[in-house]
């Protein structure tokens, strides 16, 4: 089911330059999994904006953003206290319970955001995950901390060699010899495509899209697959590795 | 609040637009979908099309553009399985909104609909590329809009009514002209071609390029057409495009609307539609208004 609602900023800081945590509270009964995404509407702007959640609990919801357009730039100067309209409960999200013992999560800059939550419902269940994120440098690297506290190993790759290895979330699993029996993944495009043409392991990806309604009605958002034509924001954004097709 | 097309009583004017609904029963999460004065369903062609590459969408000052380009699972399946799902959330008059690339097309489509249970009016979308006309669009000259509706008009047993592009010189030669063919009524506005471009990247934002433009911005070129259509043309015309309140229904119906159809509005707002029709009673009052038919065409 989904839920349209108000939530109220508590918080909205900066990680990086351009990265943002907004933490706002509100219903969050409708969620019901890692992976899902919320329609956030900005006054002055048509169509809302689709972001992953980073975490959420009983009341409040967390988003990891970052500032790429008039949209964000207009969240991202948004104080405590603002009042946003939000759709929560929308996409298909990671599948928590993947039969699974030792799961890689691999993020590509902002695609950090939804596996932060995946984390902590995995641990949950006594799997304990690996983290990989890659960023394009030092100054770009978000979230490493908060992976961290929650007691995971968590390595950095950046592609200027900055910080961590240098390169991509590919070269930290060959350099660091990881043997893992599945694998999640969010990030750039050809990053996804990279992972599930190179990683022999089962895995799922989430994809991510510009969107209209973010509720499946639109169609702006669909992608071809191996069953057919199906929508980011509705039957995804979360897809298995063998159901996508990279050309 | 309740108004006739061409013999079918719908119980409000509102009806959720082609293309921004689905088939509706999506929407039933959302609220209970039997307020509705009727739904357009979403754009249905013979064969299933996956439509057009990412992106499809861009951000426009008070309106979007969107290039999807008929994505739907095809005519059959549409009657299979889309309307059963739609019938069993759904209980009032539905439009089928067809699209076609050939006349063949439009007529082996509508011949299929008009069976259907509870369909009660069937629109044409004119506004794709004719592939046997060099791929201008049928509804940009008033004799291929005329050709089509003769063709169609032969194998339906429902109302049938023409939805036009205003991205035309002369709307009123257009609709004059379905009218003639036999169209029992017209619908009005499509999108608007529109187009964006990524200042960053240099590129457009849309892969397809350009797009139909839509949304609240429309709006007063929607009002403007349907006023002149309305005036030149004897049959009823469903007004259509940037609709987003009770005010702006009303407005439409003074126009020469006799049902309105929303949109955009949806996306963004899923509970648009509910909205306006709860809002309507108190808009109505405020203006003395006390039947809504009383208005139509009233300017």
């Amino acid at each position: 089911m989904y839920k349209r609602d108000k939530y109220t900023v508590v918080s909205n800081r900066a990680l990086s330059a351009k990265t943002m945590l907004m933490v706002l509270e509100g219903d969050t009964q409708y969620i019901d999994c890692a992976g899902q995404f919320v329609n956030v509407a900005i006054e002055g702007k048509f169509l809302r904006r689709p972001i992953s959640i980073f975490d959420y609990d009983e009341k409040s919801i967390s988003l990891v953003y970052d500032v790429v357009g008039e949209g964000t730039k207009a969240m991202s100067q948004m104080e405590e206290g603002t009042v946003l309209d939000l759709l929560t409960g929308l996409g298909n999200g990671f599948s928590e319970d993947a039969d699974c013992q030792h799961p890689a999560l691999l993020g590509g800059g902002v695609g950090c955001a939804p596996l932060y939550n995946l984390a902590k419902k995995l641990l949950a269940r006594g799997v304990k995950p690996v983290v990989i994120l890659g960023f394009n440098s030092a100054a770009d690297v978000v979230t490493q901390d908060m992976f961290l506290q929650l007691g995971v190993e968590c390595y950095v790759a950046t592609v200027d060699g900055s910080v961590g290895t240098k390169g991509f979330v590919t070269d930290v699993i060959r350099e660091k010899g990881l043997e893992c029996d599945y694998f999640y993944a969010c990030g750039p495009m050809p990053m996804l495509r990279a992972l599930c043409k190179s990683l022999e392991w089962p895995g799922e990806v989430s994809l991510d899209e510009r969107m209209a309604c973010g509720f499946g009605v639109c169609m702006c958002c669909s992608v071809e697959t191996r069953s057919g034509a199906k929508r980011i924001c509705k039957e995804g954004p979360v897809f298995s590795k063998e159901e996508l097709i990279w050309k | 609040m309740s108004v006739v097309l061409s013999g079918v009583k719908l119980d409000n004017p509102v009806i959720p637009a082609s293309g921004c609904f689905g088939y509706g029963y999506g929407m039933a999460e959302f609220y209970d979908i039997n307020i509705l004065g009727s739904i357009s369903f979403k754009g249905t062609t013979r064969e299933a099309r996956y439509g057009n590459p990412l992106p499809r969408v861009a951000e426009c000052s008070a309106g979007m553009i969107n290039a999807v380009g008929l994505q739907n699972p095809g005519i059959d399946a549409v009657v299979a399985e889309e309307l059963p799902k739609m019938r069993a959330v759904f209980r009032k008059p539905i439009v089928a909104n067809i699209s076609g690339f050939s006349i063949d097309e439009y007529v082996e489509c509508c011949e299929k609909i008009t069976k259907e249970e509870q369909v009660e009016i069937i629109e044409l979308n004119v506004s794709c590329p004719n592939v046997h006309g060099g791929g201008m669009s049928f509804g940009t000259s008033p004799e291929s809009v005329a050709e089509v509706v003769r063709a169609v008009k032969k194998v339906v047993t429902k109302p049938l009514y023409v939805k036009l592009t205003p991205n035309v010189t002369d709307i009123v030669a257009i609709a004059k002209a379905a009218e003639e063919a036999g169209a029992d009524g017209i619908c009005l506005i499509n999108t608007m071609l529109g187009m964006r471009i990524d200042t960053r990247t240099r590129k457009p934002v849309i892969a397809n390029k350009m797009g139909g433009f839509s949304g609240a911005a429309v709006f007063p070129v929607a009002v403007r057409m349907v006023y002149q259509v309305s005036k030149a043309c004897k049959i009823p015309v469903i007004g259509c495009g940037g609709v987003e309140s009770a005010a702006d229904v009303i407005e439409m119906m003074m126009a020469g609307a006799t049902a309105v159809e929303v949109g955009a509005a949806n996306l963004r707002n899923p509970y648009a539609c509910k909205e306006i029709i709860e809002a309507l009673p108190a808009e109505m009052e405020r203006l003395g208004i006390e039947k809504l038919t009383d208005i139509i065409g009233i300017v």
